[in-house]
């Protein structure tokens, strides 16, 4: 039960939140113009990574705003928190 | 009978004297002691029998690491309670008891006679013994395993005891109340850290406070007095709580814990003023400073079980906190310092003792002061056999050869009715690595330490290897003072004084003249497994820790292994040739001392096990007789029963009546989504198949939303209530997960969509009237409107008013009827469907449930999402191609409506079945298939919706078939475990395919 910095109402219990996934995965402005197997690369793709991840949450019990958090999924430490559209402060 | 209670001690009130009983005998013990110490006092050290052998087993060790003495308490009763350890049950007026693991009874059990068949019961016996014949299982296997495992029995009666749950936030938290937690808390607190200190015994202290020995020294002062008074100033502190009886059962991510704390537990029936039994504590601490302590190690030997083989610190702690011995010729048998400590406390009380010890010779201060006394010991020894079957009553010693892989010499039997037994200590990391931090092997004393921290905790104490009392004091002082930020703390110039161990020697398996084959050398005393079955499955060629722990079931106990797993690794270790620090070590899961399942759901059973929501005409449900239906967490009216009518015959007249003249549903639960914005209808364009933009104001739509991987997700009708303003509807059961579903499009995949959502389903009660009287209801309601066709027709909406109060009536059908849809705000529900139902009176207007709602859409084909889908669906599969827009460049979903699978022609697709027989109902579930004769039978589908419609006089179903579409026609079986039912495929829709009920 980790404790997440909402960007919009500050520190919350994890049990405020959903998760979201893999973060940065844009949804294709023109998805016709894929071939299956790119349009498969976005559906169902996703890294799963041991270690440093970014990922998707929502304050759902909460302001249920969007945002992205960077964890390291070994050990739950988040390293940063930024709302939607903004760049990763740290890569 | 002689009295084992020896000494007066500050702890046992030995004028407070308590009776009990074990095995339906009565005994007496005092205030303070535990069920363990008392039955000690009263000579009784056989409690219970073993696991696999039902070998006798007394009490080995004096707290949660007890792998022998687990109790029934009070037996024989509804509300008993298995599996409780009886070194920490406090003892009360009245207990009672029993040893578990026995059958008969402990002293004569027939499962003991696995003892002498034990050769063939090897690691993985019963892996590989009841493997065959696969039909003994049920009937002579597992009674047979059961009965006589015997692992207690579990009450009958539901729990009449409460349960509580609280948060609460500190600064820090100390974990473990011995004298390092005692240090940690005391700089915490005075440093004005708000900070509670947790101790899962009555009294604070550890084994410091019955330390009682010229040879530790605090500031010149016995460190138990020591102790003592630094307890007596902690008290004082204000920015600390003390919490006794009280475990950490789990620590997790950022420093949040869990952490059982007994109320009642511990005092008798007429004493128990709190009808709360435990609470669990949620904790969330800025620091955590882990002082958990050390678990002594036992020695494995032959027949190392025995009762009156016991931990040398625990015989220490029955004497200097109990007041009891646990024997008369006491030897112990250690390879390390600290069992000195026993010896010299029983040597001071006048009782027989001497030492076996596997080191050559050693010269510590404590050492020296034992052999001054004239204390006999026994260097470069071990034991190699022990005797006595209820009691340990002798043991045999022989010699180590130089490097200890072998015994030299002559046997020596001697007499011994208690073997205090050390082999070193091994850290509590427990705590640690549950918190997700690692660990490192200690060579010199083989001890795995914590290492790197991932949150703020620090482990100090034993727990973190520190085992002389001066090394414990000095580091917990550096090493909170660090975690805390602090410059200085009052235990700078603490002065200790105290023996200093100056030689090792660990041996694991201690060796023996006897073939390793032919002894009981017993590592996992829960469990059974001995360092044979280690070996044996090493040779079988199991390396990886985690698989021979499952194979010899080593450490899988309920005591998660506290005693045998430094050994288990031990040995395997040097059977293969390897150093112990890189094989690693099993993954401690929490809880770490078992958890009641009361104190895990607190409050939340009974109606508080989830949240219940109902519509505002709930109370008119119930008034009128109806049976409910839980819609995810909505009671809704299932059916009205009338006098005797079952469900069938409910539903049929509440069917037969919505078609015939009226009927009247709580539509309440539908999910309810108000969209705003200049946007709303390109918004609505792309989470809905279908086209909206020219959707006039003033008109309902259905809509069809799919996953982004073209699968129907949910349904419902969405109205145009203005230009920019639109109310959707979903499914009871989807209305939370929808509405999230369409925040996240919004917010994160089209932010530029001026588009606003709010959920509006509890604002609005909704009434559903349909049936070919139901204008005509209407009209008597809402004088003032036009209901006529042109005016009003199928999906379109209209506002009015009704006694003053805002309404909004849909022309809208689920039913295939005739029908309209009132919403009113949620507090006018009721009076809303009072007045329906009273403007009805005329036309016998009939309330129904779910069920005949089912049957109606069924009847008219219309899907139920998560009934008649199950995510695997498109709308081609639901032969719903008339909802999918070609015009529109794109919608959630669309381009996964061309993938190479979802454009296969042979998908499960949704068909009607109509049965041969048209009484047979078909079994909602149930398989279709083509031939029966063709083996193994090819499985077509299945139905998903079935009913007996009695508006068409038939049985009629819904159901996904392989290749369905073009089936049609086609004769299929549907098999009953009894029967084979012919079937017809069929269209999905049964019932007005013209539409003319709904126009009407
Ligand atoms: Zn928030």
């Amino acid at each position: 039960m980790f404790i997440i910095n909402c960007p919009y109402c500050g520190e919350r219990d994890q049990s405020e939140f959903t998760a979201g996934g893999e973060a940065h995965i844009e949804r294709p402005k023109q998805p016709t113009e894929l071939s299956d197997d790119e349009w498969a690369e976005f559906l169902f793709m996703r890294k799963n990574i041991k270690g440093v991840q970014f990922e998707r949450w929502n304050h759902a019990h909460g302001c249920r705003k969007w945002f992205n958090v960077v964890r390291d999924t070994t050990n739950d430490k988040i390293h940063a928190v930024y709302k939607m559209g903004e760049k990763p402060p740290i890569d | 009978m002689p009295n084992y209670r020896v000494k007066k001690t500050d702890y046992v009130d030995q004028t407070n004297r308590i009776s009990f009983k074990f095995d339906g005998k009565t005994y007496f013990g005092f205030k303070g002691d535990t069920l363990a110490s008392a039955l000690l006092s009263n000579g009784i050290h056989l409690v219970g029998r073993s696991f696999k052998y039902h070998r006798p087993r007394g009490i080995m060790t004096c707290g949660s690491e007890e792998p022998n003495a687990i109790c029934q308490i009070n037996p024989g009763t509804d509300l008993t309670e298995p599996n409780v350890r009886a070194t920490e049950i406090e003892l009360y007026e009245g207990l009672e008891a029993s040893s578990q693991n026995c059958w008969p009874n402990v002293n004569f059990d027939i499962g003991g006679i696995n003892n002498f068949i034990s050769p063939f019961i090897p690691a993985g016996f019963y892996y590989k013994t009841f493997m065959w014949p696969k039909s003994f299982w049920k009937n002579i296997y597992e009674p047979l395993i059961r009965k006589s495992a015997g692992l207690g029995r579990s009450p009958s009666l539901p729990d009449p005891d409460l349960y509580d749950h609280k948060h609460i936030h500190c600064d820090v938290l100390v974990i473990g109340g011995g004298i390092s937690g005692i240090i940690a808390a005391k700089i915490a607190a005075k440093s004005g850290s708000n900070t509670i200190l947790i101790d899962d015994k009555n009294t604070l202290g550890g084994s410091t406070i019955f330390q009682n020995n010229e040879n530790f020294k605090i500031n010149d002062e016995i460190s138990k007095d020591w102790l003592f008074k630094e307890i007596e100033e902690l008290k004082k502190l204000k920015n600390l709580t003390i919490k006794t009886r009280t475990s950490v059962a789990a620590y997790h991510s950022y420093n949040y814990l869990l952490a059982k704390e007994n109320l009642t537990d511990h005092l008798s029936k007429n004493n128990k003023t709190s009808n709360i039994r435990q609470r669990l504590w949620k904790i969330r601490s800025n620091k955590v400073i882990i002082a958990s302590g050390a678990i002594e190690r036992p020695l494995v030997f032959n027949n190392n079980d025995r009762p009156g083989i016991i931990l040398a610190s625990s015989v220490n702690k029955y004497l200097n906190f109990y007041g009891v011995i646990c024997g008369e010729n006491n030897f112990v048998f250690t390879n390390n310092d600290s069992a000195y400590e026993t010896a010299l406390s029983l040597f001071e009380k006048g009782i027989q003792i001497k030492i076996i010890d596997i080191r050559k010779k050693t010269n510590s201060k404590i050492v020296k002061r034992v052999e001054k006394l004239g204390i006999d010991i026994y260097w470069n020894s071990t034991v190699t056999n022990t005797f006595g079957y209820r009691k340990l009553n002798s043991i045999e010693i022989m010699n180590l050869s130089e490097d200890g892989s072998n015994v030299i010499g002559k046997k020596t039997k001697v007499k011994c009715d208690c073997l205090a037994v050390s082999g070193g200590w091994t850290p509590m990391v427990h705590m640690h690595t549950q918190s997700g931090g690692k660990l490192n092997f200690r060579e010199s004393d083989q001890v795995f330490l914590p290492k790197e921290l991932v949150f703020e905790h620090i482990s100090v104490g034993s727990c973190n290897g520190d085992f002389e009392l001066d090394d414990i004091i000095k580091n917990t002082n550096v090493k909170v003072k660090s975690l805390l930020n602090l410059k200085e703390t009052e235990f700078e110039k603490t002065y200790v004084n105290c023996t200093k161990e100056l030689d090792k020697r660990n041996i694991w398996l201690l060796p023996n003249k006897i073939a390793l084959g032919k002894t009981k050398s017993f590592i996992d005393f829960q469990n059974d497994s001995t360092a044979k079955d280690i070996k044996l499955a090493l040779r079988e060629g199991f390396r990886s820790i985690e698989h021979v722990k499952r194979y010899t079931t080593t450490g899988m106990a309920t005591d998660q292994g506290k005693l045998s797993n430094m050994h288990a690794l031990g040995i395997i270790a040097e059977t293969a040739g390897v150093k112990m620090g890189t094989l690693g070590t099993t993954t401690f899961r929490p809880p770490f001392t078992p958890l009641t399942f009361g104190a895990i759901v607190g409050r939340n059973v009974g109606q508080f096990f989830d949240i219940t929501r109902r519509t505002s005409i709930h109370e008119w449900h119930i008034k009128n007789n109806a049976k409910f239906e839980n819609v995810g967490q909505w009671k809704r009216p299932w059916y009205y029963p009338k006098e005797n009518e079952n469900m069938h015959q409910a539903v049929q007249r509440e069917s037969k009546a919505a078609r015939d003249s009226a009927g009247i549903l709580d539509a309440s639960t539908l999910g309810k989504i108000d969209i705003q914005g200049s946007d709303a209808s390109e918004f609505l364009n792309r989470v809905y198949t279908n086209a909206w933009s020219k959707l006039a104001i003033g008109k309902c739509r259905y809509g069809l939303m799919l996953n982004e991987d073209g699968m129907v997700y949910d349904d419902g009708v969405t109205t145009r209530l203005g230009e920019n303003h639109f109310l959707m509807t979903t499914t009871t059961g989807g209305a939370a997960n929808v509405l999230s579903k369409l925040e996240d499009y919004l917010q994160t995949e089209w932010p530029e969509l001026d588009v606003f959502l709010t959920s509006v389903t509890d604002q609005y009660s909704t009434a559903s009237i349909c049936g070919p009287n139901s204008k005509e209801i209407l009209m008597k309601l809402f004088p003032s409107v036009n209901f006529n066709d042109d005016d009003f027709p199928h999906m379109s909406f209209k506002n009015s008013i009704i006694n003053n109060i805002n309404c909004r009536i849909m022309r809208i059908s689920f039913t295939g009827e005739l029908s309209y849809e009132i919403n009113i705000e949620a507090k006018y529900g009721k009076s809303l469907w009072e007045k329906c139902i009273d403007a009805g009176k005329d036309f016998n207007i009939t309330p129904y449930g779910t069920e005949t709602m089912h049957l109606l859409r069924a009847e008219k084909g219309f899907i139920i999402v998560g009934q008649d889908t199950d995510g695997t669906m498109t709308p081609i599969d639901l032969q719903m191609d008339w909802i999918v827009s070609k015009k529109k460049y794109d919608f959630i979903g669309k381009r996964s409506l061309y993938r190479s699978d979802t454009i296969r022609e042979d998908r499960k697709q949704l068909v009607g079945l109509l049965t041969e027989d048209p009484k047979e109902i078909l079994e909602e579930g149930a398989q279709i298939v083509s031939d029966i004769s063709k083996k193994p039978v090819e499985m077509l589908g299945h139905v998903t919706s079935s009913y007996f419609s009695p508006n068409l006089n038939k049985s009629i179903a819904l159901a996904v078939v392989r290749n369905g579409k073009k089936m049609k026609g086609q004769k299929l079986i549907v098999p009953m475990e009894n029967k084979n039912i012919n079937v017809i495929v069929s269209d999905s829709i049964f019932l007005d395919k013209e539409n003319k009920r709904l126009n009407a």
